[in-house]
């Protein structure tokens, strides 16, 4: 059974340059559990590749049942210049909520 | 003066920032100091430009209609401000206001001006210095060069309201000194004490925003609610001499502030959470944790420091050509059909004129123009919007997208409806370096009543 991201944390998008920082926070101890194992910088940069994105660095805040994903070039060559319609990626929160992860029955 | 607690609210998190939640903070958020926060990363090569044609401007453009509401009711009530709205000319904004503030029943205070962040000169100086986002040499931006800046830190700040100013005008200063100044300034914290810098530090990153600690950019309906979004209020923080930080907001007002909003917002904007430098220290908030002690009021916990670096962070703002784009809309049967042929025949007219692109982006809103994703498994919707941008260094062939556009209404598909040219506008780009302290050289200056 797979578990959509959107139903177990909620995210949030910033900008730097042509790089996006999302943070996905975990609503509960079993939400963590899930997003800890499943959502893997392999797997969050298969989501973003389309945007040329790449690398992506992870970072665990388990105290906050956090994490912090750091893409590199998915910024459309940056905020200043990019010509896309969402230069800052606001909105890549909401994209990074669609991720569907594999369930093992905590959720 | 040594003080045991101050507040510090936060009464804007960019220039164009709500006025009325910063005049609300003022009024009933009981507070000591308020920082107001305007100058985006690429915004003040911009005032540079305007300060290039009138050396009176280059000032944030909203000063005057900001100060005209959030002055009176604060000093009124003795509260300190602290704002970067000065831009690429903090005494040219400081003295507009000295003309302006009799009108608005402010005859008597004392500004001080935060002078030295401008660094255009040390640039031409050192060509040689690499970029950090490329590694190339800053020498290839300096022909295109708009504006160059050192990021401040609090000690600025603190030095200018050790004046007995109240009010501190700044050009480019870090976002988080503008809180942690004050506390400097109340507490007398000394560089070296790694901990309550930190501490500080973490609590500027947090109400810098204004209103995206405080339910902003949260709420998703059934899913994560927020009381009253429409009357959503800033955010202020209780700082204490120890160190000891809470959060909270105006009174009464709408929004939420809990362990959730503070979470988001810690990571907002921040890559390494052990090392988010600043150039007052470098935090570590890998360890951050929030503490819900009442409705709306959280405590911070868990902030680490480390020394601040030997170096200044200077953002160059540089010409980067032109971008055009234009938008039109489709509705009803075969309304994507329609809309990807008007882009085929955007694309050549453009193409028969000779007009080239650096690059050019295709997108059809409703279904792929936030995303990037894939539109052809995108559910065809009844209306769409296409969307054309493209960049060049040629203004006309930047104008001539959406002129292109814009007259599919009378030479393109059929019920071609909404559409918009938005013209050409030049690009600001932004490239940063860092440099050694040493050769910045940052200095206070009161601005004195005519």
């Amino acid at each position: 059974m797979s578990i959509r991201l959107y139903d177990i944390a909620h995210a949030r998008a910033g900008d730097k340059g042509n790089t996006s920082n999302i943070s996905v926070t975990a609503y509960d101890a079993a939400g963590w559990t899930v997003i800890h194992r499943e959502l893997t910088p392999e797997r969050v940069l298969a989501h973003f590749r389309h945007l040329g994105a790449g690398p992506v660095r992870r970072y665990e805040l388990p105290q906050l049942r956090a994490l912090n994903f750091v893409i590199e070039n998915a910024l459309g060559g940056g905020v200043t210049r990019s010509l896309a319609i969402d230069p800052h990626g606001k909105s890549l929160s909401a994209s990074m909520l669609t991720i569907e992860l594999p369930g093992h029955n905590e959720v | 003066m040594a003080r045991d607690k101050i507040r510090i609210g936060c009464g804007a998190g960019f220039a164009d920032d709500r006025i009325p939640p910063g005049v609300e903070i003022v009024e009933r958020g009981e507070l000591d100091y308020l920082a107001m926060e305007c100058l985006a990363e690429r915004t003040i090569a911009r005032e540079t430009l305007d300060r290039a044609k009138d050396p009176t401007k280059g000032y944030t453009p909203v000063l005057l209609e900001r100060m005209e509401a959030i002055m009176p009711p604060a000093l009124k009530r003795g509260i300190k401000i602290v704002t970067n709205m000065g831009a690429a000319n903090p005494m040219g904004a400081a003295n507009i206001m000295r003309k302006h503030a009799p009108d608005w029943g402010c005859p008597d205070y004392s500004c001080a001006v935060v002078r030295g962040d401008e660094v255009t000169d040390i640039m031409r100086a050192h060509p040689e210095l690499a970029l950090m986002e490329d590694g190339a040499p800053l020498e290839s931006l300096l022909p295109k060069m708009a504006s160059a800046n050192a990021y401040l830190g609090a000690d600025v700040v603190a030095q200018g309201f050790a004046t007995g100013a109240d009010l501190v005008i700044t050009g480019r200063v870090a976002d988080p000194a503008l809180f942690l100044g004050p506390m400097l300034h109340a507490f007398g914290w000394s560089y070296d004490d790694y901990a309550k810098l930190a501490n500080g530090t973490l609590v500027g990153h947090l109400l810098e925003c204004s209103g995206q600690l405080t339910g902003g950019c949260f709420a998703d309906p059934g899913k994560k609610e927020v009381e009253d979004l429409a009357g959503l209020g800033y955010p202020l923080a209780d700082v204490w001499a120890d160190g000891r930080a809470e959060v909270s907001k105006t009174p009464g007002s709408g929004g939420r502030l809990d362990v959730a909003t503070c979470t988001e917002q810690l990571l907002y904007e921040m890559h390494d959470p052990t090392a988010y430098i600043t150039p007052d220290c470098v935090l570590d908030a890998s360890g951050v944790s929030f503490q819900q002690l009442a409705k709306d009021r959280v405590a911070l916990h868990g902030a680490r420091g480390k020394p601040r670096t030997a170096t200044y962070k200077v953002v160059v703002g540089y010409f980067d050509g032109y971008m055009g784009s234009g938008e039109m809309g489709f509705a009803g049967v075969n309304a994507v059909a329609r809309a990807k042929l008007g882009i085929e025949v955007v694309k050549e007219r453009l193409r028969r004129r000779g007009l080239t692109y650096e690059e050019m982006r295709i997108d059809l809103i409703g279904m792929n123009s936030l995303h990037a994703n894939d539109a052809a498994l995108a559910p065809e919707p009844y209306e769409v919007r296409l969307r054309i941008a493209a960049r060049t260094p040629d203004r006309k062939a930047a104008e001539a997208v959406g002129a292109e556009v814009r007259s599919l209404h009378m030479q393109g598909p059929t019920g071609a409806g909404g559409g918009i040219n938005f013209g050409a506008r030049q690009i600001l780009a932004v490239k940063s370096v860092l440099i050694p302290r040493e050769w910045v050289k940052p200095e206070i200056v009161m601005e004195k009543a005519a």
